[in-house]
């Protein structure tokens, strides 16, 4: 197989369904020649022309909007927001025209969209470049939402994502783009709703999403030179959620951690841990844990921003602790 | 326009302590002592130096992403500036917020804003709110080509204008925003050709000659405290560096910086200023000489302020963990 990073992965993904399907077209700022700041969709204007990669004016709400009325009327828009923080911007068209258009409309219209936005912090870009939102928009109805961690996944898993007849917000972590990973030759989708086992273990579950799969893995490393086996899911879509695997993961091992790097409070972490909680009850040694991002502004200082998220040192202390070894 | 010696000295001191604060942060940002990005305001002194030169402390500012030279403009210290740009405890914002944050609120300096069109609405409600306390401050929205492309600029107008704000929406044209053209983005060639559909006035300077957006800003800035409500300025620019520091450029060729970089505003007050015998060339150096110590000190100075102790790290999320 050969090995891609993230950024390629993604890439690939766009174009194969850009030259599969005529109906699919990207929109957002700098996507054309610039191949956004991150230079994911580097070249893709060099094949599919200005009219399929289009570059738009700053006007987020504007283009999302759009994308939902051309996706209503036969296309399958892929639209391009830069920063997962400018979600904000969009809430409306996506919340209340893209996610309730089928339902509201008796089933008659359907809205095959695609959001690609980022997500993470760590990259000293302040408190409106760095913020990870995928709870809000997981929290509407009538949203898919996919946080791929793996360049294999990104890839199969964006197929999907144009393909499907929903809405779907596909969530990247700028801190991935340059992780490489094996991506497997040739054409292949990944369905949406099934977890994947990223390192099976028995002493604990750590479920971990997007860029939490990576610090999860180092984190279950740690622990294996301790006497630790740790078990490490990725349930790589939040909508819809394949609860029988975590269930399942939790239901083995009688200890349950869930990592994830939105705010902690109402966020993400919470639904994936309170699945937990209700279905696994009698299989659990101990309460579930949750390690989110701190419930701050992302802050500009490197110091303080080191500590607002999940790293292999604290998910490795959780689970220490969990399993009674401090 | 006639200006007084003063006034072309007291401009030329500000664009020349922007230009050389940026090549300092611009330098000591390669080295990797700053963190994060950088965008450079290099180019554009003179729409910040010429709007600035007619408020007070007490008028309002709302900035972008390229704040630095507002900031300046607008009285912040340069030792704080540095300091925030740096992460550091003594920053202008204790570090929290860095350079695309920089806010100052004894100086009117409502802060950078990392969302393009961020500060637009903001701008409008100081305005709002001096009218409402009955005061005669203006308030000021600097914002791109880019960011007058976003609706909030539309809503922002529109409710100025209804209520006749003393608000001053500056549009900093620089050509570009990030890679994309103004050219290729904008329906129309002239931003400020805009404002004939808020029914305000719409007008528009070379940012290449300081003494022109001085003169546009004095009639924007009159309107807007004798009560007449608010206008859009648009300021023709360019900036010179690279969208942030580290930016390929791709977008645009040697030939056409060139051609654009030759007409600096900085240069031509300066050649002005000799002309005129405001200032000799040993003035000039002297003044360079100050400015690059301050500059040094404010480096100096960021160096050696502490990283923020992460223990704090939760203050100042809401007002009441600050009040003890
Ligand atoms: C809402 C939003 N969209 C996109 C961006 C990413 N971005 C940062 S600066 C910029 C270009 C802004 O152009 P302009 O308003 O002309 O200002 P300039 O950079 O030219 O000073 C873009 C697209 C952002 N920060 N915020």
């Amino acid at each position: 197989m050969p090995e891609l990073t993230f950024a390629q992965a993604v890439n690939q993904a766009l174009a194969e369904e850009l030259r599969r399907d005529d109906t699919v077209f990207v929109i957002g700022e700098d996507v054309a020649e610039a191949g956004t700041p991150f230079k994911v969709l580097a070249g893709l204007v060099d094949e599919f022309g200005p009219e399929r990669v289009l570059d738009s004016p700053i006007s987020e709400p504007g283009i999302t909007g759009l994308g939902v009325g051309a996706a209503v009327t036969g296309m399958r828009p892929v639209v391009d927001i830069m920063f997962g923080d400018f979600l904000t911007l969009v809430m409306d068209q996506l919340a209340n025209q893209a996610a309730k258009t089928h339902y509201m409309s008796g089933g008659k219209l359907k809205v095959p969209l695609t959001l690609r936005t980022t997500m993470g912090a760590t990259r000293r870009s302040a408190a409106q470049h760095s913020q990870s939102l995928h709870a809000w928009v997981a929290h509407v109805p009538g949203l898919k939402v996919v946080l791929p961690s793996t360049p294999a996944d990104a890839k199969g898993l964006l197929k999907t994502a144009i393909r499907d007849d929903n809405p779907v917000v596909f969530i990247e972590d700028k801190m991935d783009y340059a992780v490489k990973g094996e991506v497997p030759d040739g054409e292949y989708t990944i369905p949406f709703g099934v977890a994947d086992v990223k390192r099976e273990g028995e002493d604990v579950t750590i479920v971990a999403t997007s860029s939490m799969v990576r610090v999860a893995l180092a984190a279950a490393e740690q622990l294996e030179t301790e006497g630790i086996s740790a078990e490490v899911i990725d349930p790589r879509t939040l909508v819809p959620l394949d609860r029988d695997a975590l269930i399942a993961s939790a239901e083995k091992t009688g200890r349950a951690i869930v990592v994830d790097e939105g705010h902690q409070s109402y966020g993400a972490s919470a639904e994936l841990a309170a699945v937990i909680a209700e279905r696994a009850f009698y299989s659990l040694d101990a309460p579930v844990r949750r390690l989110g991002a701190m419930d701050v502004p992302v802050p500009f200082s490197p110091p303080l921003e080191d500590e607002t998220v999940p790293t292999p040192e604290t998910v490795a202390a959780a689970a220490r602790q969990l399993c009674g070894r401090t | 326009m006639d200006v007084s010696a003063d006034t072309l000295r007291s401009l030329h001191r500000t664009m020349l302590t922007i230009r050389l604060f940026e090549q300092r942060v611009a330098r000591e940002f390669r080295t990797g002592e700053i963190p994060g990005f950088v965008h450079m305001y290099i180019g554009e002194e003179a729409v910040a130096a010429g709007i600035c030169a007619n408020l007070r402390d007490d008028d309002y500012v709302t900035s972008t992403h390229r704040g630095h030279g507002h900031c300046i403009a607008k009285g912040c210290e340069l030792d704080a500036m540095m300091a925030e740009i740096y992460g550091r405890e003594d920053g202008l914002c204790k570090g929290r917020g860095g350079s695309m944050h920089i806010a100052d609120f004894s100086r009117g300096m409502l802060g950078a804003n990392a969302i393009v069109g961020g500060g637009i609405a903001l701008a409008t409600g100081a305005g709002l709110a001096a009218t409402v306390r009955g005061t005669d401050q203006v308030a000021v929205a600097f914002f791109g080509d880019g960011a007058a492309n976003q609706g909030v600029l539309h809503e922002s107008l529109n409710l100025a204008a209804i209520w006749r704000l003393p608000v001053i929406y500056v549009c900093e044209n620089n050509g570009f925003a990030e890679s994309t053209p103004a050219a290729y983005a904008t329906s129309v060639a002239d931003v400020a050709s805009r404002a004939a559909g808020y029914g305000i006035p719409g007008t528009i300077a070379d940012g290449r000659d300081v003494l022109e957006v001085l003169a546009a800003a004095r009639d924007a800035v009159a309107r807007a405290r004798a009560g007449e409500g608010p206008t859009l300025l648009e300021v023709k620019t360019y900036r010179f560096m690279g969208h942030f520091e580290g930016d390929p450029e791709k977008y645009r060729d040697d030939e056409e910086r060139k051609e654009l970089t030759a007409n600096d505003a900085l240069g031509s007050l300066e050649a002005r200023i000799l002309a005129d015998g405001h200032a000799s060339e040993a003035d000039l150096d002297a003044l360079r000489g100050e400015i690059e110590a301050a500059v040094d000190h404010a480096v100096e100075f960021a160096r050696a302020s502490a990283f923020p102790d992460p223990s704090t790290i939760e203050r100042y999320v809401y007002p009441e963990q600050v009040a003890q």
